[in-house]
């Protein structure tokens, strides 16, 4: 009788570790590491200042477009002064045929891309980064390539302050050639 | 031998049977029926056009060493970003002669046909870019397991939320592993230097 109450305790661990052994040999999935403290920020002269009302814009650029690459990004710096909240609820271009304000996120190891249907919200006194990795002015069908060294003229709407016509240079991508990666590294935010 | 004793020798008789059956489903058959990520990612019967005129089936990741990333043009911010990232390491990779097989399946064949897909991706070196029909992208979509979806715009038109990370797979078409969007670059680098020597 103890022999076979050994025996089928022994069966029982064995197939207990069998299925443990086997639970830790499963391959994982790609992991999901959404790091946005290296998003990009390209360098941009901060010196020149828009101001529309209670609000500053500064540091507008574009990104140079890819061969064929029929949309791109532009972004700024909005920074409201003023005691009450504003809205970025549209943008104009000659470059683009129509322009978007979108919120891009990570979830995940997935891209998504929002259109912000409501606009952009710049509260009083806070100021909203407009940047690689998150809010950005969508063109979309663009008239033309984008490029580097160039600038296109953009005018923002905002539901209270009205609108501002200002010049936004057009950049290289980051990481067109080797280095560029260097600045994904000295990023900290 | 009592009632209880019985009860008790068949009860234990009974999860014996179960433990065995669990250790030859876990042990023999189940891998069998259900091979691992790194043996099925990428197979399927797919069959898809590439900007150099080839056809991508799964029997191309099989040879050389390769990188496959699933994007699309209308894309903003994240393939641009992860094609320069391509061309830092090719930049990098050349120092020592060597180039990484990249393929840059769209993942909306629908606007990225393969005469304005190879003039996307003609800027880096070893880029290929891959199109095909819309049936097929999706197969190799699921055969790959990455994410796409289709999100309409307001006033018409669409965006792609998609997966972001290059698969890599070594030369015997196995995957290896994937490197994450916007990964620090040393680290991305270790993962090619491996696949390419490994």
């Amino acid at each position: 009788m103890n022999y076979i109450t050994f025996t089928l305790t022994a069966l029982i661990g064995l197939g207990c570790l069998a299925a443990a052994s086997h639970a830790d040999t499963k391959l994982e999935q790609p992991q999901a590491t959404a790091d946005t403290s290296t998003m990009i920020t390209p360098p941009v002269s901060q010196d020149s200042v828009v101001t529309l009302g209670a609000l500053e814009l500064t540091a507008p650029f574009a990104r140079a477009t890819l061969p064929n690459q029929p949309v791109a990004g532009g972004f700024l710096t909005i920074t409201n002064t003023g005691d009450s909240d504003d809205t970025l609820v549209a943008v104009r271009s000659d470059a683009a045929s129509r322009m978007e304000v979108h919120e891009m996120a990570m979830d995940g190891d997935v891209m998504k891309m929002r259109e912000l249907e409501q606009g952009l919200p710049i509260p009083a006194g806070e100021t909203v980064i407009l940047k690689p990795g998150g809010f950005h002015i969508m063109f979309m069908d663009l008239a033309g390539p984008m490029a580097e060294g160039d600038s296109t003229e953009v005018t923002l709407v905002f539901a209270n302050a009205g609108e501002v016509t200002l010049t936004m240079p057009i950049v290289a991508r980051d990481g067109a050639g080797p280095g560029g990666h260097a600045d994904h590294d000295t990023e900290g935010e | 031998m009592t009632s209880t004793r019985k009860v008790a020798l068949a009860t234990a008789g009974g999860l014996a049977v179960l433990v065995l059956l669990a250790a030859g489903w876990f042990l023999v058959l189940e891998p069998r029926l259900n091979p691992s990520l790194a043996d099925t990612l990428g197979h399927g019967d797919y069959s898809l056009v590439a900007t150099d005129g080839s056809t991508f089936t799964e029997d191309t990741l099989t040879g050389t060493p390769s990188a496959v990333f699933f994007g699309f043009a209308h894309c903003p911010e994240v393939c641009p970003t992860t094609l320069g990232d391509v061309a830092e390491w090719q930049a990098i990779l050349a120092e020592d002669s060597e180039q990484l097989r990249v393929f840059f399946v769209t993942v909306d064949p629908e606007r990225d046909t393969p005469e304005m897909l190879g003039d996307y991706v003609s800027w880096v070196p070893g880029v290929t870019g891959v199109s095909g029909s819309r049936s097929e992208i999706d197969k190799a979509i699921r055969a790959f397991r990455v994410y796409a979806q289709k999100v309409p715009l307001k006033d018409g038109g669409y965006t792609m939320d998609h997966s972001a990370y290059v698969l890599l797979f070594d030369r015997r078409g196995r995957f290896e592993q994937a490197i994450t969007y916007q990964e620090d670059f040393d680290r991305a680098m270790g993962k090619i230097r491996q696949l390419i020597t490994g």
